[in-house]
């Protein structure tokens, strides 16, 4: 089964084995997995389950909708370069150790 | 010290977990009608429905998350009454102590009281049990009628039609989500969905249904006396607020559960919030209830922190969102039917926003397909930018380019 790595702003970590076909934002909240919230279901409507995907995993990442990313233009920490919305991330087999940080703030 | 939430949708479990993050050490129970984890209602007229999708709920927060922060959740289990002097909430099996109660019983579907209305074949959608009723009918599904053309009907209408169904949608009201839109921007959904493929009959309500011969619905009669074939029935004419247990326990009640701008009743140990709560807005400087995540998750944080002895009046900015087939509506502020309205980007491609103006001054923006332009708007609307309709239409402006000179946080 693949893996997801959540990194808290204070560098600790949580592993969490994850069904393929389920998204970082499904897997984190469900999980309880603190600083991903999520709050619109997974519309990619509300940029509250931003993550910063480690550099290594940039090009297994599905590609960005216009609407993902004006959203992430928006969202509430800063966006980097490797900024995503989980709920936009479906966990596949080149997907399957991937490492995302969680930023500070989402609201 | 001991608050009970009463409600275990996005309210009620944000009230609560706003309770803990926010300092408060008393204890905490929720009382959940529903059984099972709480879950997001969003999806469930949206992604939950189409073709192919695997259908699992995505619970507000996750199991762990009860016994972590220490909170009681009640499911299955009803709130019989309040007592007000006693400050004891009735459940069935116990009474619950209370120094506060948050309100957060949210809406019920309106039931439709037309001859027939009970057929088999006829659904609501409003619960988890009522999603897995229509995502296991759909694929078998050929004629689906639907009663009301506002969110619900239309999110569901774009469903049944990427099933390969037809659909028919019956609405009395001369405009399709006329309650909550625009002119210009109701017109434009209306051709949308015509033009995909949509019977959509504006100015037409339900009369009767009738039933097939295996007992099943198998037509619904308008009231002009059409008869259309119907083996699928969504009803979607809106939701009356949860607010009986309120009137029991003497609260004012009109059209909600009535609170003040720090959303306590009249009562000051009883809070309410969410769909379920009459309030007043300053945003429409009036009093109403807004059915929203947006409005349930700031109203419970709102309320959490009152109960924490903060004394601001709430004033977040409303937004809202509905997909329907292709095409995402975000909405920021609160358009009137009254409002001045001017239309920026390309109509018809399907990606523009409408700017609403009252007074001459910008109060709320419809945006198809613009994610950018949305986000820029509740920036500009929570700041009170004040954008004049002479700036708007000036050449080269766009709300994302006013939006990146403010200096000001991005709202949640």
């Amino acid at each position: 089964m693949p893996s997801v790595t959540y990194t808290q702003p204070d560098g600790s970590q949580q592993t969490l084995e994850v069904k393929e076909g389920t998204t970082l934002m499904r897997a984190a909240v469900s999980n309880g997995i603190d600083g991903i919230i999520g709050e619109c279901g997974g519309q990619a409507m509300c940029a509250t389950c931003h993550v910063y995907v480690r550099p290594e995993y940039a090009d297994a990442l599905p590609g960005m909708s216009d609407d993902e990313d004006e959203m992430l233009d928006c969202a509430t920490a800063e966006r980097l370069d490797r900024s995503r919305l989980a709920c936009q991330i479906r966990i596949d087999a080149e997907l399957a150790e991937i490492v995302v940080d969680i930023p500070p703030a989402q609201l | 010290m001991s608050v009970v939430i009463i409600g275990g949708g996005q309210a009620g479990i944000q009230a609560a977990d706003t309770l803990r993050s926010e300092g408060y050490g008393g204890k905490i129970d929720i009382v959940a009608k529903e059984a099972g984890l709480p879950y997001q209602r969003p999806p469930l007229s949206k992604d939950y429905l189409a073709p192919g999708k695997q259908a699992v709920p995505l619970p507000v927060r996750g199991p762990s998350f009860f016994n972590d922060k220490d909170i009681t959740l009640h499911q299955s289990v009803q709130a019989l009454a309040i007592d007000r002097v006693q400050r004891k909430v009735q459940l069935s099996r116990q009474s619950l102590d209370y120094d506060y109660v948050v309100l957060a019983t949210g809406a019920r579907n309106r039931i439709l009281d037309c001859p027939g209305a009970s057929l088999p074949g006829i659904h609501g959608l409003k619960t988890l049990a009522d999603a897995e009723a229509l995502h296991a009918a759909l694929p078998g599904a050929r004629n689906v009628v639907i009663i009301g053309a506002g969110f619900i009907g239309l999110e569901f209408a774009a469903a049944a039609l990427a099933h390969g169904c037809n659909v028919t949608v019956l609405e009395f009201a001369p405009r399709p989500m006329g309650r909550a839109l625009t002119p210009v921007m109701s017109d434009w959904f209306a051709d949308m969905h015509r033009s995909q493929g949509v019977n959509l009959r504006l100015g037409e309500g339900i009369d009767r249904f009738k039933s097939a011969t295996d007992g099943r619905v198998g037509a619904a009669v308008s009231t002009a006396g059409v008869s259309y074939p119907a083996d699928l029935v969504l009803v979607g004419i809106g939701v009356e607020p949860n607010d009986s247990l309120a009137v029991e326990a003497g609260l004012e009640t009109s059209n909600g559960i009535v609170v003040d701008g720090s959303l306590r009743t009249v009562d000051p140990a009883i809070l309410a919030v969410g769909d379920c709560a009459s309030f007043p807005s300053v945003h429409a400087q009036a009093r109403l209830r807004l059915e929203s995540v947006q409005n349930a998750a700031d109203q419970a944080r709102h309320a959490a922190r009152t109960i924490l002895g903060a004394n601001e009046p709430y004033a977040e900015l409303p937004w809202f969102w509905s997909t329907q087939g292709p095409y995402r509506l975000q909405m920021a502020g609160l358009a009137g039917p009254k409002d001045d309205t001017l239309v920026l980007g390309d109509k018809t491609g399907g990606k523009f926003s409408v700017l609403c103006f009252r007074g001459g001054i910008l109060v709320a923006v419809e945006s198809v397909n613009m994610a950018g332009d949305h986000m820029a708007a509740r920036r500009l609307l929570t700041a009170g930018a004040g954008i004049t309709r002479a700036e708007a239409e000036s050449e080269g402006f766009t709300l994302k380019a006013v939006a990146k000179t403010l200096k000001v946080p991005v709202p949640a």
